[in-house]
């Protein structure tokens, strides 16, 4: 039982020191970000980066959820003669949860891993030793064009994402299943307000944050060679994906709060 | 212990006379106490070898001097400024008169020679293209390596990686510089063109010098002194025909590469 409870104990401590190392690493950044140079170029090569090249994912994921959430919802709707309705239980859904979660989760699996596979690697190479070496604060450097980069992409992706996903949805329920389209816009934006965009921008900015810091961390922290970063960019994928599913709970209920769903 | 070791025991006016001051130093990695109270005296413009076997610490000792790693317990005094307790932006001061060569040269590998070369002058906030092509192309003569600017590190091969690694180093003439196993896993021509290339930084910029190798011909051929760590502590510091005269049969088994009377072996 001691053994037991010793254990659970250990993992408990375990898991708080790193959220505080995480936690910690965010607030040096922050800090870095109000009080020293912004290093343009590392920044602009981010946004690529993260926001560019993450486009024909986020497109692709938003679409085809879309597509197939209209799909699926007029399959229920229409036996209850309430087809039209499809466009805004999709461009609500989308907005206030599809679009943020799962552009946060392929952003996670395209970005976070890459990032910290970097990071990881320059760091079992004596790369991140060099740049203490030479006075280079690695946070100011690696850590800061990232997490501004991705604050600021994050948002317009599952602002893409969202609008991909209603464009397909209107795609199929229009021109397959046959909804009246007039019926379905007016439904859609009758039901969906700027406080559901809001909502769906918010939670972007807070995945973003999670998966920059979660993946950098790791990152920093790897170690043993090749076997290390391999490890890292795992356990920087699985950690931020968790995080950002158990978050977004939290987040909805704190949201819903700011941002009520439903016609006000 | 051999006399030498003793007469140079610093004194504890020794910090502000030196450029590097070690006192007391000890450092465990996990539950290997690796440093075992190291006490060390670097004078300005003088370079020491410090000589000991593969994995005896030398190489913790020398990342503990420039503040990439913290010790346990002890003192660090470079520049006359005890380093310990300093976070990294405090450290970036120091850094700044401190150079160091690793032992894998740890160039950047996303950037060209003449960017792994520019890189601290850029960092410094040196902004114009032709300064920075000068100084490039003359850190590149020093370390004979011209018109080598646009190679990449997976290009090149350990030497010049190593030499690269030195230009960076010293760009911005800092007046300490560090070498991490400089000689380690080159050929003979190409070590003793890197020793060479040491003594002549030493001479032509009056640079203080520590040499981390197990590479006895280097540590001869480089050192104004030579420093051996054994279990953790410095076992021997003199001067090189000290070394060679000397009777200890721990240092005599290590210069002579005998490995009968280690008995873990």
């Amino acid at each position: 039982m001691v053994r037991f409870l010793s254990a659970v104990g250990r993992a408990f401590l375990s898991l708080f020191q790193y959220l505080g190392e995480v936690v910690l690493l965010a607030a040096d950044t922050f800090r870095s970000i109000f009080t020293r140079r912004l290093r343009w170029k590392l920044f602009l090569h981010q946004i690529v980066e993260i926001g560019l090249l993450s486009q024909l994912v986020v497109v692709i994921t938003g679409g085809f959820t879309g597509a197939v959430f209209a799909a699926q919802t007029y399959f229920q709707f229409n036996k209850l003669g309430i087809g039209s309705g499809v466009g805004a239980v999709v461009s609500v859904s989308l907005c206030r949860e599809l679009g943020p979660v799962l552009t946060a989760l392929m952003v996670t699996g395209r970005v976070g891993a890459a990032m910290s596979a970097e990071i990881g690697t320059m760091k079992v190479t004596e790369q991140i030793d060099a740049l203490r070496a030479l006075a280079v604060y690695p946070v100011d450097y690696l850590v800061v064009p990232r997490a501004l980069a991705m604050m600021l992409s994050m948002p317009l992706l599952v602002a893409e994402c969202i609008a991909f996903g209603i464009a397909a949805s209107y795609f199929i329920a229009v021109h397959l299943l046959e909804i009246n389209g007039t019926y379905y816009m007016a439904n859609m934006i009758r039901w969906t307000g700027i406080r559901d965009i809001t909502m769906g921008l918010t939670k972007g900015l807070c995945f973003a944050v999670l998966i920059v810091f979660i993946s950098c961390h790791k990152g920093l922290t790897a170690r043993e060679g090749a076997v290390g970063v391999g490890k890292a960019t795992t356990e920087a994928v699985v950690n931020a994906s968790l995080a950002v599913l158990i978050c977004n709970f939290f987040l909805t209920m704190f949201l819903n709060i700011i941002f009520p769903a439903g016609y006000q | 212990m051999p006399n030498s070791s003793e007469q140079l025991v610093p004194d504890s006016a020794a910090p502000t006379v030196s450029m590097i001051s070690v006192r007391g130093l000890t450092k465990s990695l996990g539950s290997q106490e690796v440093l075992r109270g190291i006490d060390l005296d670097v004078r300005r413009g003088e370079t020491l070898a410090i000589i000991g076997r593969s994995g005896g610490g030398k190489s913790v000792l020398l990342k503990n001097i420039i503040g990439l790693m913290n010790p346990d317990a002890g003192e660090i005094w470079v520049d006359g400024r005890n380093i310990i307790g300093l976070n990294e932006r405090q450290l970036a001061a120091i850094r700044q008169k401190v150079g160091i060569l690793f032992q894998g040269a740890a160039l950047f590998d996303s950037m060209t020679v003449a960017e792994n070369v520019a890189f601290p002058l850029r960092e410094a906030g040196e902004r114009d293209a032709s300064v920075l092509r000068e100084k490039v192309r003359e850190m590149l003569e020093v370390v004979e390596l011209e018109g080598q600017e646009d190679k990449m590190p997976v290009s090149l091969s350990g030497g010049m990686k190593k030499r690269v690694g030195l230009a960076r180093s010293i760009v911005r003439r800092p007046s300490c510089v560090l070498y991490d196993e400089p000689t380690s896993g080159l050929d003979p021509v190409v070590s003793d063109s890197i020793n060479r290339l040491i003594t002549r930084l030493q001479e032509r910029l009056g640079m203080t010098s520590i040499v981390v190798t197990h590479d006895m011909k280097s540590a001869f051929q480089v050192g104004n002194h030579i420093a051996y760590l054994h279990e953790g502590r410095i076992y021997f510091h003199g001067t090189p025909s000290e070394l060679q005269q000397a009777s200890d049969p721990i240092l005599q088994d290590f210069l002579l590469g005998r490995s009968e009377s280690q008995p873990h072996l």
